[in-house]
């Protein structure tokens, strides 16, 4: 384990105020939600000297509230916490599947998904929904703060657009509308416990005939950071969501892929697998969306 | 065997000894012990899967305040050649080798100095402090390629052993080995089929739970203790001993409790570098292995390839079969090649056959046992054989296997007659198993394969004292990792007819407990149970003869009944029968203490036969496999605690499914092992498996007093084939190489 110091600051001002002392003194700051990724990485990958500043402290990370046209969830939530909130898991049943994914019951106590979209890996389990559902990062900083949608959020392995003095506040999701439904699927070799080695998020409204007036697709494990695909929405709205459209969708997903070949899976594999679960994860949303009505 | 058919203890399942401090976190395994000064210590590992060691400096890391101790092979008396001790533990110089470099590191990983520091940062500074210069060499990695004549070599002074001419030039073949019997020729001339296909199995690792850890202790006389986790203490001390050329007894060996071995914690890696850090620091010093560095430098099982040809008549009587078997023995020689070949055809009665077997050297650690070791990769080939060959001759997979099956008396491919075996009954009640009887649900595909291993005897001791009280204390030395306290304990409440309650178990160290080999080859509740029960029997001789001069009678006028000393029939039956209780009352007038004691190398262990079968579901667009069902049936000989009999089938099957499923070891083009840890190294985790249903067949083993065959390792072979079998009868191919993982599933639907 690499040593650190921890501090545990009251207020936003306090964070972004340590945040830009310490990186102006050449050290190094790094915020910690749930510690799930951080502590794993103090331990293993990465074991240079650093100030832990958790942030669970801040009522603004903390707060969780649905509104009337949107629902903000605070950056340090644990999945837990999101999973067992029975309105929010009515609302929005494919995002909060997604928080259920990562780790394991003990992870999920501690365990974010501002922490998951921070820690920016392809794999995050919580992205693909948050784009697929039209997410916005509410972003602190010393100058204040700035909105980002989830999508232009991540802008590599391991990277993303907070500069150092900033930390991520919460999320800004819109709510469903009449209906609406959004699933979340990934593929892993086994059933828990395991890295996505492709994650597909469907939002889409239907109207009253049936008919697909708006979707959104946001795909993961398959580029250097999570995509939202918008060919995929094009050949899901106009339709009834049917086989067809949901496998022009799924070549859209494939297409958009630019996965690479590891010990995870072959490129082929993944083109493929991201089709796959375009396919299932559109089929789940459209059903809920119909059963919503 | 006892003509004894209603037991009171045994086939009871009481909880086990151990349980209680396992389940609450006081028992203490290998990483638990700290003493007062302790240091640390650390091996520093190679970063190359083959190179030459030019230079290692080791000056600035000794300068480093906080290090106690450096060493590198330079340190470590020269290796001579000679038995290491243990089971399978081959050659000391290539233990030692294998242990610390000498001239040459030969897979990633391969340790070639250590440190010993007041604290593991200072321990791993002084690892980044030793400067080392390296000629990197070609790795040799692939089985196949490895065999060619023009291949890079691992080690230019391998020259194969068992060639009909001694070899006249260096090779990666270690040595080769051939079993056969009739004419293979004619006997597929006979065939009416021929079924053949090409088997690849990539290395895999045990996986136990509990990483490799050791403390150790030297005083000013030079006189060691060692505390580790493994399968045998005793094994280990004489390993040590031979690797450090010392003497037997000022090594002191003491087995902590042990999270899983699965044959891999038969061998030293860590504590003989333990015991040289503690000489020169004059310190205790602990070394605990991480979870990637038990992934790169501890033994997994070999990989292999294997080719089989198997014939038979339309009713499926086989008439020839050939196999042909190489196995990965990583750095050093002593791949499972052996126990593979012989295994390969064992439970079936053959004619013609022919088994060739290849021991490879490749640039990858050094193999060790897992669960019978060798026969899960050469029996996975053949049972996916007869599986081809069953839907050939459209005959029930069962069927086919009854045509063939080895029973009492037959010859077995390995040499010796069977005696009593239960191949035919577990074959039999798979046929008459409702999981079978029942339709294979939609989408799924059936697989059933048979599994067999020897199982072992070998050294085992046991005392047994009997307490002020009459209660009793047993004393052996074989570590408990299934269970074996209890089984002993049942035993022994069996023999001497005292209840379980009142016997304890103590897993003695070297200097408490007669030798005992490893806690390996299915032999403990065997072995060292006959152990147990002829110290019991030692004990109930004496007690009559305590008996005997409490009332004045001769000992052949006395029996032993329910724990109780009573005259024999027909003597004074106004003689009140003497508990064990109350002979020791009186045991100070009557000789003193008593002690039952016997040493023995078991003989007879009795063949262990399974046959599994199973449902397992495919994916059809993303070759995911889900296993749905799966019925394990063995024959147990006896089942002296049916729970932990159970619980070796289920974890074998799990472990076998792991196998084919999804575990292997993936090495990038440098040899680096690219997945060290659970999250790439995929292992089921519970929710990927269904209850493992069993059903236990007890044929008794005419060897053993109670009729109990080994039951720890036969459980691992057959789900590999049932496994590669399932998934064939899914989606109509088959996949001959393992694991058969998503991507490998895919592919071939996507071929077909
Ligand atoms: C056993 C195990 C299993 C796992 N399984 C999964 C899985 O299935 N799927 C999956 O996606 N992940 C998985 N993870 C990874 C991890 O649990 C998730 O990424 C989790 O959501 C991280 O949340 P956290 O609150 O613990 O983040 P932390 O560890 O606290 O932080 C993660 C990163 O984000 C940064 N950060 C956190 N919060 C903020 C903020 N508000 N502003 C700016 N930066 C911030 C941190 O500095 C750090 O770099 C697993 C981890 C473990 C240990």
């Amino acid at each position: 384990m690499g040593s650190f110091a921890y501090v545990a600051p009251k207020s936003v001002a306090e964070v972004t105020g340590l945040l830009s002392e310490i990186a102006g003194s050449g050290s190094r700051a790094q915020i910690m939600a749930g510690g799930t990724d951080v502590l794993v990485q103090l331990k293993t990958v990465d074991r240079s000297a650093r100030t832990l500043v958790d942030i669970k402290g801040l009522p603004e990370t903390a707060r969780l509230e649905i509104g009337e046209s949107e629902t903000y969830i605070g950056a340090a939530i644990p999945s837990a916490v999101l999973n067992e909130n029975a309105d929010l898991t009515a609302l929005f049943p494919g995002l909060t599947e997604a928080a259920d994914l990562i780790g394991s019951t003990q992870i999920q106590g501690r365990a974010s998904i501002g922490g998951n979209l921070c820690n920016s890996s392809p794999a995050g389990d919580s992205i693909p929904a948050l784009i697929a559902n039209g997410a916005v990062c509410v972003i602190a900083g010393t100058g204040g703060e700035r909105v980002l949608p989830v999508e232009d959020f991540v802008t590599g392995v391991g990277r993303n657009a907070l500069a150092d003095d900033e930390f991520l506040l919460g999320l800004k999701i819109p709510n469903p509308g009449p209906r609406t439904g959004d699933a979340y699927l990934r593929f892993i070799p086994r059933t828990e416990m395991d890295i996505a080695v492709a994650g597909c998020g469907v939002r889409l409204d239907l109207d009253e005939q049936g008919i697909c007036t708006a979707a959104r697709v946001g795909i993961g494990a398959v580029a250097p950071t999570a995509l939202l695909v918008p060919k995929a929405a094009e050949a899901l709205i106009g339709t009834a969501v049917d086989d067809a459209a949901l496998a022009a969708a799924a070549d859209a997903c494939s297409e958009a892929a630019s996965p690479i070949s590891d010990k995870r899976g072959t490129v082929a594999f993944r083109r493929k697998i991201i089709g796959v679960l375009m396919k299932r994860a559109g089929a789940i949303a459209r059903d809920r969306a119909a059963a919503r009505s | 065997m006892a003509e004894a058919t209603e037991f009171k203890a045994i086939g009871t399942r009481p909880v086990r000894p151990d349980g209680v401090d396992k389940v609450t976190g006081r028992a203490q395994f290998g990483a638990d012990l700290n003493l007062p000064n302790m240091l640390y210590g650390k091996v520093l590992r190679s970063p190359h899967a083959h190179a030459r060691i030019r230079r290692i400096d080791l000056d600035a890391a000794r300068a480093m305040p906080g290090v106690h101790a450096v060493v590198s092979g330079a340190d470590f008396p020269g290796a001579q050649h000679g038995e290491i001790g243990g089971e399978g533990g081959g050659d000391v110089a290539d233990v030692a080798k294998n242990v610390m470099a000498r001239d040459k590191v030969l897979y990633h990983g391969h340790p070639l100095a250590a440190v010993a520091a007041t604290s593991q940062a200072i321990a791993e500074a002084a690892l980044a402090a030793i400067e080392v210069e390296y000629e990197v060499l070609t790795p040799v990695l692939d089985l196949e390629a490895a065999m060619a004549p023009d291949a890079v070599l691992v080690n230019e002074n391998c020259f194969t052993k068992n060639l009909p001419e001694p070899a006249e030039k260096p090779s990666n073949i270690a040595s080769v080995m051939t079993l056969a019997r009739g004419n293979v020729d004619e006997g597929f001339e006979l065939a009416d089929v021929i079924v053949e296909g090409e088997y690849r199995i990539p290395m895999a690792h045990q996986g136990y739970i509990e990483p490799h850890a050791c403390t150790a202790t030297v005083n000013e006389s030079g006189q060691a203790t060692v505390w580790t986790c493994t399968q045998g203490h005793f094994a280990l001390r004489t390993q040590t001993a031979n690797i450090l050329d010392m003497s037997v007894a000022d090594l002191k060996f003491i087995a902590s409790e042990i999270g899983g071995g699965f044959g891999g914690k038969t061998v030293v890696y860590l504590e003989p570098v333990a015991v040289m850090l503690s000489t020169q620091a004059r310190r205790p010093v602990k070394m605990v292995m991480s979870r990637e560095e038990v992934f790169r430098a501890s033994g997994p099982a070999a990989g292999s390839c294997a080719k089989i040809r198997v014939g038979a008549k339309k009713d499926g009587t086989i008439t020839a079969a050939t196999a042909w078997l190489a196995y990965e023995a990583g750095a050093f020689e002593g791949a499972p090649m052996g126990p593979g070949a012989m295994c390969v055809f064992a439970p079936y009665d053959l004619e013609n056959f022919r088994v060739e077997g290849f021991d490879v050297l490749v640039n990858k650690p050094k193999v060790a046992a897992y669960r019978a070791p060798g026969a899960p990769q050469s029996m996975h080939a053949m049972e996916s054989a007869l599986d081809d060959l069953a839907r050939e001759l459209n005959m029930d997979p069962i069927d086919l296997r009854l045509k063939n099956a080895v029973a009492e008396g037959s010859q077995a491919a390995y040499g010796p007659k069977f005696p009593a075996i239960g191949f035919r009954e577990c074959l039999e009640a798979a046929k008459a198993h409702p999981n079978y009887q029942k339709p294979v649900p939609e989408g799924a595909g059936r697989g059933v394969a048979a599994g067999f291993w020897f199982n072992a005897g070998m050294e085992s001791s046991a005392e047994v004292h009997i307490n002020e009280d009459g209660t009793v204390q047993i004393i052996e030395g074989s570590p408990d990792i299934g269970g074996s306290r209890a089984s002993m304990a049942l035993m022994a409440a069996e023999t001497l007819g005292v209840p379980y309650e009142k016997i304890r178990v103590l897993v003695g160290d070297t200097e408490a407990s007669g030798f005992n080999n490893v806690t390996g080859g299915s032999r403990t509740t065997f072995a060292t149970g006959m152990a147990v029960i002829q110290a019991c029997e030692d004990i109930i001789a004496q007690c009559k003869d305590r008996a005997a001069k409490t009332w004045g009678v001769d000992a052949d006028q006395v029996e032993w009944e329910d724990g109780q000393a009573i005259p024999a029939p027909g003597v004074n039956a106004e003689l009140k029968p003497l508990t064990l209780a109350e002979i020791m009352k009186t045991a100070a007038r009557t000789g003193g203490p008593i002690l039952g004691r016997a040493a023995l190398n078991a003989r007879g262990p009795g063949a262990g036969f399974s046959v599994n079968f199973g449902d397992l579901k495919v994916d059809r667009e993303t070759g995911k496999v889900d296993v749905l069902s799966f019925t394990a049936i063995q024959d147990a000989g006896k089942a002296i605690h049916p729970a932990y009999v159970e619980g070796q089938m289920q974890g074998g099957a799990v472990q076998g499914l792991g196998w084919a499923l999804n575990e292997e070891y993936i090495f990038d083009g440098n040899g680096v092992l690219e997945n060290p840890g659970f999250l790439d190294y995929r292992i089921p985790v519970a929710s990927d498996m269904p209850m493992i249903d069993t059903q236990i067949i007890e044929v008794p083993n005419p060897s053993h007093p109670f009729g109990v065959r080994g039951v720890g390792e036969t459980p691992i072979v057959a789900p590999l084939a049932v496994a590669a079998n399932a998934v064939r009868d899914a989606i109509g191919r088959r996949v001959h190489d393992l694991p058969l993982s998503p991507p490998n599933v895919l592919a071939a639907i996507e071929e077909g």
